[in-house]
C-alpha cells in the first residue's frame, strides 16, 4: 500500500515537472518606474490587466524610488548590462536619454513590431517633447501634465471679483488689479506659485512664444545657449517682484509643498501648479471654494501659444531580444488603448495621451462631472505647438533649473535686480551647456 | 611563566592580515581610486564616452565662484555647529553632573536625541520652522511680529540648518562630557571651592583644562560630522536653498553627481572635500592638541 501511494506522489511530481517545460515559459517584461502610493497602485492594476489579457509575456512592474533614483538605478543598471526592457525618466532628463546611446528608439520599436500608429492622434504637444529634431518620436510619454492656475472662490467673491473663465486666460494686467482687490480686501496676499522655473519661465516663454534657448530651444543642436535673459521675461520677473512690495505676490519656495500650504490657509487667492494638483486640493480643501483657470497671459499676446508639459515618459532599452521587444511593443500599445488611458486619466489626473480617449471621456460627459480636468487639456492643446512651444531640450537641465532657482531667489531676496539674476542665470547655464557639449563630442 | 609562541615562517603574518587587507582594498582604495580617476575624466553618465581631461574638472571647480562660496559655506556652518552643540553640551552635562533626585532618568532622556537619524530631526525643526506651516515661526511671525522667512532669506534658513543639525550632536557631545567630568577627582573641586574660588572659576581653572582631551575629541568629530553627516539636515529642510545659502559642499557633490548626473565634477568635489577634512584633522592636530592636557 505505501509503496503504491509511493509511485503515485512520485508521478505527479514527474507530471508537474513535465507540464513545466510543455507549456513554455512566458517572457519577463521588466518596467522600472517611479511612480509610488495612489499612481503606483494605478500601475499595478494595469500591469495586472496586461497580464491577464494574453499569457505570451508578463510584465513586471518595480518601483525604484522617486524620478532621480529611477533614472539612477537605470544608470547603474546599464553600465552593469543588467537594464531593464522599460525604464521610465522624467522630462528634463530627455536630452541625456537620448544622447545615452542606450535606448531604442520607440518609432523604430513600433514599426519593427508590425504596429501601424497613427502618431496624429496623439496630444501633439505631449508627443513634440519627446521627438527628435525630425520629428520621430524617442520614447512613449506616460505621465503628463501642465502648469495651471487654482483660485479661491471665496475670497474672489470677498473682493467683489467674478468667477475666471476655464477656457479664455486673463492677462498679467487684470490679474495685477485683482490682486489689487484681494489683497485690499483683506487677504494676507495675492499670488504664489509652485515650480517658479517651470511655471513662470519655461511656461511664461512658450505661451508667448519667446525662444528659451537658441537652436529652436535646443532641439537642433548641443551648441545652444539660453535666451531667458530676454526684455518680456525680465518685464515679468520684475513685475512680479514689484508685486512683492504691496503683497500681490509672495515666495513660498521652489516646490510645490509651501505655495500650496499658504493657498490652503487662504493666505494666497491664487496658486500657480500642475494640474496633477487637482486630486491633492480635493483631498485638502475643506472650507473654501476654488476653481481652475488656465494661466494668465500677456495682453498683447492675441493667439496664446500652447503650454508645455512636466513629468514623465518610458524609453525603451537596448540589448535584449527581439521577443522581448515585441512584448513591450505589445505592453506600450496596451497602455495607449483608449481604455486604460481613460482609466490613467481618472485616477491620476494626468493627460489621456490620445485624442481618442478625450473625445471618449467627452462622449461619457466624464468633463461635465470634472470641469476642472479639461482645463489644462485645452490650454494645452489650444494651438498647434510651434519649434518654440514645442519643448525643451537642454544637457544638465536639472542643474539649469537649479541655477534658475537659486537667481530667481536672489531677485526675491532683494540681492539681485531682475536683470541681473537672469543674466547671470543664463551665463552660468550657458556654462553647463559647454561642459555637457564637451562630453558628448 | 609566559608562553611565548615563535612563528619563523616570514608568510604567515602576512596570510593571517590577509583578509582584511583584502576588504581595505575593495572597500576603501578600489573606490577611492577610482573616484580619483573620474574626476580627471568627462563621461556621460552611462559610461559609453569618456574622455581623460587631466585637472580640467578641478580647474572648472575652482573657477567656479558658487563653488568658493560653498566652501565658505560649509566652513562657517560647520563652526557654529561644532560651537553651538559644544556649548549647550558643555552647559547640559555641567547641570546633570550635580547630585539630583532623578539623575539616572534626566540623563537617559538628555541622551535620546543622539538616536534621532539627521534626515528625521531635520523633518521635525521643519514642521517647527517652516514660515507656511511651522507652528514655532506662525507664534512668531503672529505674536512677537518678527519677520522669520528661512524659505527667502539666506540667514535665516542658515539659522534653521545649524539648529536642527546642533540638537542632535549636542547628546553625543553630552555623554561625552559627562563622563570627562566624572573622571575629574572631586578633591580637586572641593579644595578650590575652600580656598574660595567661585563656582565659576572653579569651572574655568579647574574643570576646562581636565577635560580639554574630551573637549579635542568631541570637537573633531562635530566638525566631521558638520562636514558629512549633516547631508540629511539640509536634504530635508533647504536643499541647499534660498539661493544656494545652505549648499554645504557634501550635499553640492549630491546634487551634481546624483540628481545631474555630473560625475566628473561630482567626482573633483569629493577629492577636494576629502583634501579638506585630511587638512583640517591635521591642523587640528599640530595646534590645537599640543593646548590639551592629558592626565594620567
Amino acid at each position: 500500500m505505501m509503496k503504491k501511494l509511493m509511485m503515485l506522489m512520485v508521478l505527479v511530481i514527474l507530471a508537474v515537472f513535465a507540464a513545466d517545460t510543455v507549456f513554455a515559459k512566458p517572457i519577463e517584461i521588466h518596467w522600472w518606474h517611479a511612480m509610488r502610493s495612489a499612481r503606483g497602485e494605478v500601475c499595478k492594476t494595469m500591469i495586472k490587466q496586461f497580464n491577464e489579457s494574453q499569457d505570451k509575456y508578463v510584465v513586471i512592474g518595480t518601483n525604484k524610488g522617486n524620478y532621480d533614483e529611477t533614472v539612477n538605478a537605470g544608470v547603474a543598471a546599464i553600465r552593469a548590462k543588467k537594464q531593464p526592457h522599460i525604464l521610465q525618466s522624467f522630462e528634463v532628463g530627455t536630452q541625456t536619454m537620448m544622447l545615452s546611446g542606450a535606448i531604442y528608439p520607440v518609432y523604430e520599436l513600433m514599426a519593427d513590431a508590425g504596429y501601424k500608429i497613427d502618431w496624429d492622434d496623439y496630444l501633439q504637444p505631449v508627443l513634440s517633447y519627446y521627438m527628435n529634431a525630425d520629428g520621430n518620436l524617442m520614447s512613449m510619454p506616460f505621465n503628463s501634465s501642465t502648469p495651471v492656475m487654482y483660485y479661491n472662490v471665496d475670497l474672489f467673491k470677498k473682493a467683489g471679483l467674478a468667477p475666471l473663465s476655464k477656457e479664455k486666460p486673463v492677462t498679467w494686467d487684470e490679474l495685477g488689479e485683482m490682486l489689487k482687490k484681494i489683497v485690499g480686501a483683506g487677504v494676507p496676499g495675492g499670488m504664489v506659485t509652485a515650480w517658479q522655473s517651470w511655471t513662470q519661465i519655461e511656461n511664461y516663454s512658450a505661451i508667448h512664444n519667446i525662444p528659451f534657448a537658441t537652436k529652436s530651444n535646443g532641439y537642433e543642436g548641443l551648441d545652444c545657449e539660453l535666451t531667458i535673459n530676454n526684455d518680456k521675461v525680465i518685464n515679468h520677473i520684475a513685475r512680479l517682484k514689484s508685486w512683492m512690495g504691496d503683497k500681490r505676490f509672495f515666495y513660498g519656495g521652489q516646490k510645490y509643498q509651501g505655495p500650496k500650504a499658504e493657498f490652503l490657509a487662504q493666505n494666497a487667492a491664487v496658486y500657480i501648479d500642475s494640474i496633477s494638483g487637482i486630486a491633492k486640493l480635493k483631498k485638502a480643501v475643506k472650507d473654501f471654494k476654488w476653481d481652475v483657470a488656465p494661466l494668465p497671459v500677456e495682453f498683447w499676446m492675441k493667439e496664446p501659444q500652447n503650454t508645455i508639459i512636466g513629468g514623465a515618459s518610458n524609453w525603451v532599452l537596448k540589448g535584449h531580444s527581439k521577443e522581448a521587444y515585441e512584448g513591450v511593443a505589445a505592453f506600450l500599445a496596451f497602455l495607449a488603448t483608449n481604455e486604460m488611458q481613460e482609466y490613467w486619466h481618472k485616477e491620476t489626473g494626468y493627460f489621456p495621451i490620445t485624442q481618442s480617449a478625450y473625445r471618449s471621456l467627452k462622449a461619457k460627459g466624464y468633463y461635465d462631472e470634472q470641469p476642472y480636468q479639461e482645463v489644462g487639456i485645452k490650454q494645452m492643446t489650444r494651438r498647434i505647438p510651434t519649434k518654440i512651444s514645442r519643448g525643451l531640450r537642454l544637457g544638465y537641465f536639472i542643474q539649469i533649473r537649479n541655477i534658475i532657482n537659486e537667481e530667481l531667489e536672489l531677485v526675491w531676496n532683494d540681492t539681485k535686480s531682475p536683470k541681473d539674476a537672469l543674466d547671470r542665470a543664463a551665463a552660468r547655464s550657458n556654462q553647463k551647456l559647454r561642459e555637457f557639449e564637451k562630453t558628448y563630442k | 611563566m609566559i608562553k611565548r609562541s615563535i612563528f619563523t615562517s616570514k608568510t604567515l603574518p602576512y596570510l593571517l592580515i590577509l583578509p582584511q587587507i583584502l576588504v581595505t582594498v575593495t572597500f576603501f582604495y578600489w573606490p577611492a581610486f577610482q573616484g580619483l580617476m573620474q574626476s580627471m575624466m568627462l563621461s556621460d553618465p552611462f559610461g559609453l564616452h569618456n574622455t581623460f581631461v587631466w585637472f580640467d574638472n578641478f580647474i572648472t571647480l575652482f573657477k567656479d565662484p558658487l563653488y568658493l562660496k560653498s566652501i565658505i559655506t560649509t566652513l562657517g556652518f560647520s563652526a557654529a555647529t561644532a560651537a553651538v552643540s559644544i556649548t549647550f553640551g558643555l552647559f547640559i552635562a555641567t547641570m546633570a553632573n550635580r547630585a539630583l533626585k532623578a539623575k539616572a532618568v534626566i540623563r537617559t532622556l538628555l541622551i535620546w536625541p543622539y538616536a534621532v537619524a539627521p534626515a528625521i530631526s531635520g523633518v521635525l525643526w521643519l514642521f517647527l520652522l517652516h514660515p507656511s506651516y511651522g507652528i514655532v515661526a506662525l507664534f512668531m511671525k503672529k505674536t512677537l511680529g518678527l519677520d522669520w522667512n528661512p524659505v527667502l532669506r539666506g540667514g535665516d534658513a542658515m539659522i534653521m540648518i545649524i539648529m536642527a543639525s546642533a540638537w542632535k550632536e549636542v547628546s553625543y557631545n553630552f555623554v561625552f562630557f559627562l563622563a570627562g567630568m566624572q573622571s575629574i577627582p572631586k578633591s580637586l573641586i572641593e579644595a578650590a571651592a575652600m580656598d574660595g574660588a567661585s563656582p565659576f572659576k572653579r569651572f574655568w581653572f579647574i574643570t576646562v583644562p581636565l577635560l580639554s582631551p574630551t573637549l579635542f575629541f568631541v570637537t573633531v568629530m562635530n566638525i566631521i560630522y558638520a562636514f558629512f553627516e549633516t547631508f540629511g539636515v539640509i536634504h530635508t529642510v533647504t536643499q541647499g536653498g534660498p539661493g544656494g545659502a545652505t549648499n554645504i559642499l557634501v550635499y553640492k557633490v549630491y546634487q551634481d553627481g546624483f540628481i545631474g548626473l555630473n560625475l566628473g565634477s561630482s567626482a573633483a568635489q569629493s577629492v577636494v572635500l576629502m583634501a579638506l577634512i585630511i587638512i583640517i584633522t591635521i591642523l587640528q592636530f599640530k595646534y590645537v592638541e599640543r593646548k590639551v592636557q592629558y592626565t594620567g
